[in-house]
């Protein structure tokens, strides 16, 4: 019975159709798939052990369940004949195994295979080369690798984060690995950083910045660190929003009174007003075709979500439940909405199905801010607050599986989750 | 012990008094002053007196209205205006507040002013951050309808994120509903 469901489960995952994937089977327990990442031969060469990081981002999906492999002698290879009864035995339905060795330019190769113990085939493989400091990236490669061969959607292992880590009167905004992990400074200040988002080729930051005792927006090259002033007219410049094609941004401005919607060129030129209301629009968002923007506005009394052409003209309201919702995303396909929700004076993150119009509360925490869809849709990473203090979390956005992101002591909020490496 | 102390400060203003040509650069006027010091020798050749014009500058005026926004007894050293929960004009307990700060401007053509508007902590950073420009705005405007110039104050919103008061309830969101004024070179 047990061997029935473990393949109805890897069919449902191997086929291509990503919503029902699956494992969403319903009781105690859930569904994951039971895979088997044996020690790389060779990886103890490479610590932090490439196999260990393979399984901790599966795990984290929570897709996957890694099972225990013992030592075993000696260490299986990509080019091992496996055992595949054996490996049923230990309930893995799928299997990944590999090597690493060392290249005489002192760089390293690693090479794997992925299995697929039920149907005793295998999936492929890959080689990689890397230098020491690439251990956690390509086990990050490896897992998405393995996550789409056996969910039919793209892995966000590899994808970064941008968030903003408060200590004291410090605040920096940090770069790092989607599983917070190897955190890179890319802006330390004594004055508040928030709204960072991500240019779509993912090489530059727009966001805000307080430093000059006011809201200003610049863009941020990651790659050498050069900033530009994009928006510092007078009054507030804030809520940076990239075009998909990544040549203009939306702007929230105050600069003809109150806060108004406006296009600008990522250079700074060319600001040109799209909303015309006596109320609050701010927080624009480009969905992904480009042609339409959703922003929050209280011009009918609270703050709700609307959408306009991102030409500007007519906006339509999108929101109705409640008296509260702001912050709009879009995912990558556009069909979903994600948003803060004020509901009993907690806030919390909600998806809206724009077709169905369907929505659901996915978090059950109460300060929920800033929420950001993962390329693939598949989660949510918001910044919410637990013991008094900021921290990240995320959300699938079927609400099932939650995690909360390990980044080191501070006040953690205004997390991006960044676009696919290209 | 202090009648030695007074001796040496009396001595020190006298020498002070002594060196007033040179107060900016040695202001306790004590090594170039020693008894006995020479007069430097008169050259052989006269120079011709030259009388460029001299522009004065007084900057006693400046620092009486500096202290004037400073000083603890006047009105001008009150620089903030709270708000109620949700609210963005500006309550009658302020007017006198911002009549006197109008009537600095009117009456100081060439002052400047930023006004930073704030809210609680409560939802979106970027939504409180327009909330909190709504309320510089309104300053702004009453200042306006007081007589200052649009070119001599600036609105800008600081929202949630430089609370007053670090605090979580409603205590702290009390002090961070708020405008400050600030007369530039304050910030």
């Amino acid at each position: 019975m047990r061997v029935l469901i473990a393949a109805l489960v890897l069919m449902a995952a191997a086929s291509s159709a990503t919503a029902q994937l699956s494992i969403e089977i319903t009781g105690a327990g859930a569904q994951r798939i039971p895979i088997a990442i044996a020690p790389f031969a060779g990886e103890g060469a490479l610590p932090p052990g490439i196999s260990s990081i393979v399984r901790a981002d599966l795990e984290r999906s929570g897709l996957f369940r890694g099972l225990e492999v013992p030592a075993l002698v000696p260490p299986p290879t990509e080019s091992s004949n496996v055992n595949y009864p054996e490996w049923r035995s230990r309930l893995a339905d799928a299997l990944v195994v590999g090597s690493i060795a060392a290249r005489p330019d002192g760089r390293f190769e690693v090479r794997f295979r992925l299995h697929d113990v039920v149907k005793q085939v295998s999936l492929g493989g890959v080689a990689y080369t890397l230098t020491q400091q690439q251990v956690r990236a390509t086990a990050h490669r490896i897992a998405d690798y393995v996550y789409e061969k056996l969910t039919g959607e793209k892995g966000v292992f590899s994808t970064r984060i941008a968030y903003v880590v408060k200590r004291g009167n410090r605040f920096e905004l940090q770069i790092a690995d989607a599983d917070g992990a190897s955190e890179e400074t890319a802006l330390a200040s004594f004055e508040p950083i928030i709204s960072p988002a991500w240019s779509p080729d993912g090489r530059r930051l727009a966001y805000v910045s307080f430093e000059n005792k006011k809201p200003v927006v610049y863009v941020h090259s990651l790659l050498d660190g050069k900033r530009h002033v994009v928006a510092n007219f007078k009054g507030s410049n804030s809520a940076p929003a990239w075009s998909p094609d990544g040549n203009r941004l939306a702007v929230a401005l105050s600069r003809e009174g109150g806060s108004q919607l406006f296009l600008i060129n990522a250079d700074g030129s060319g600001a040109r007003r799209l909303t015309n209301s006596s109320g609050i629009d701010t927080e624009p968002v480009f969905a992904p075709d480009g042609q339409t923007i959703y922003f929050t506005s209280d011009r009918g009394g609270s703050p709700q979500i609307y959408r306009m052409p991102a030409s500007g003209g007519d906006a339509q309201r999108v929101t109705f439940e409640g008296s509260y919702n702001v912050s709009p995303r879009i995912s990558r396909d556009g069909k979903n909405l994600a948003y803060i929700a004020r509901n009993g004076g907690k806030f919390q993150v909600a998806l809206l199905d724009l077709a169905t119009r369907q929505h659901l509360i996915l978090t059950d925490s109460d300060k929920d801010e800033s929420p950001s869809f993962a390329p693939n849709g598949r989660m949510i990473l918001l910044a919410t607050v637990v013991g008094g203090r900021g921290v990240l979390s995320a959300v699938s956005s079927d609400g099932r599986v939650k995690q909360r992101l390990s980044v080191a002591a501070g006040d953690v909020r205004e997390p991006a989750w960044g676009p696919f490496i290209q | 012990m202090r009648t030695v102390w007074i001796v040496v400060v009396f001595a020190a203003v006298l020498a002070g008094c002594a060196s007033t040509p040179d107060e900016e650069q040695s202001p306790a006027g004590v090594e170039d002053r020693r008894p006995g010091t020479k007069p430097p020798t008169i050259g052989a050749q006269t120079q011709p007196i030259q009388q460029p014009p001299v522009a004065g500058v007084d900057l006693t005026g400046k620092a009486r209205a500096r202290s004037l926004l400073t000083d603890p007894g006047s009105i001008l050293s009150k620089r903030s205006i709270f708000f109620d929960f949700d609210r963005y004009d500006v309550k009658e307990e302020y007017r006198p507040l911002i009549e006197a700060h109008a009537r600095y401007l009117r009456d100081n053509g060439q002052a400047k002013m930023l006004v930073q508007g704030n809210t609680d902590e409560r939802g979106s950073r970027e939504y409180n951050l327009a909330l909190g420009q709504r309320r510089s705005e309104a300053v702004k405007r009453m200042l306006m309808l007081l007589g200052a110039k649009e070119d001599q104050v600036e609105a800008v919103s600081l929202g949630e994120e430089k609370p007053k008061s670090e605090g979580h309830d409603e205590g702290a969101w009390t002090q961070n509903r708020r405008g400050d004024i600030l007369y530039q070179g304050e910030y």
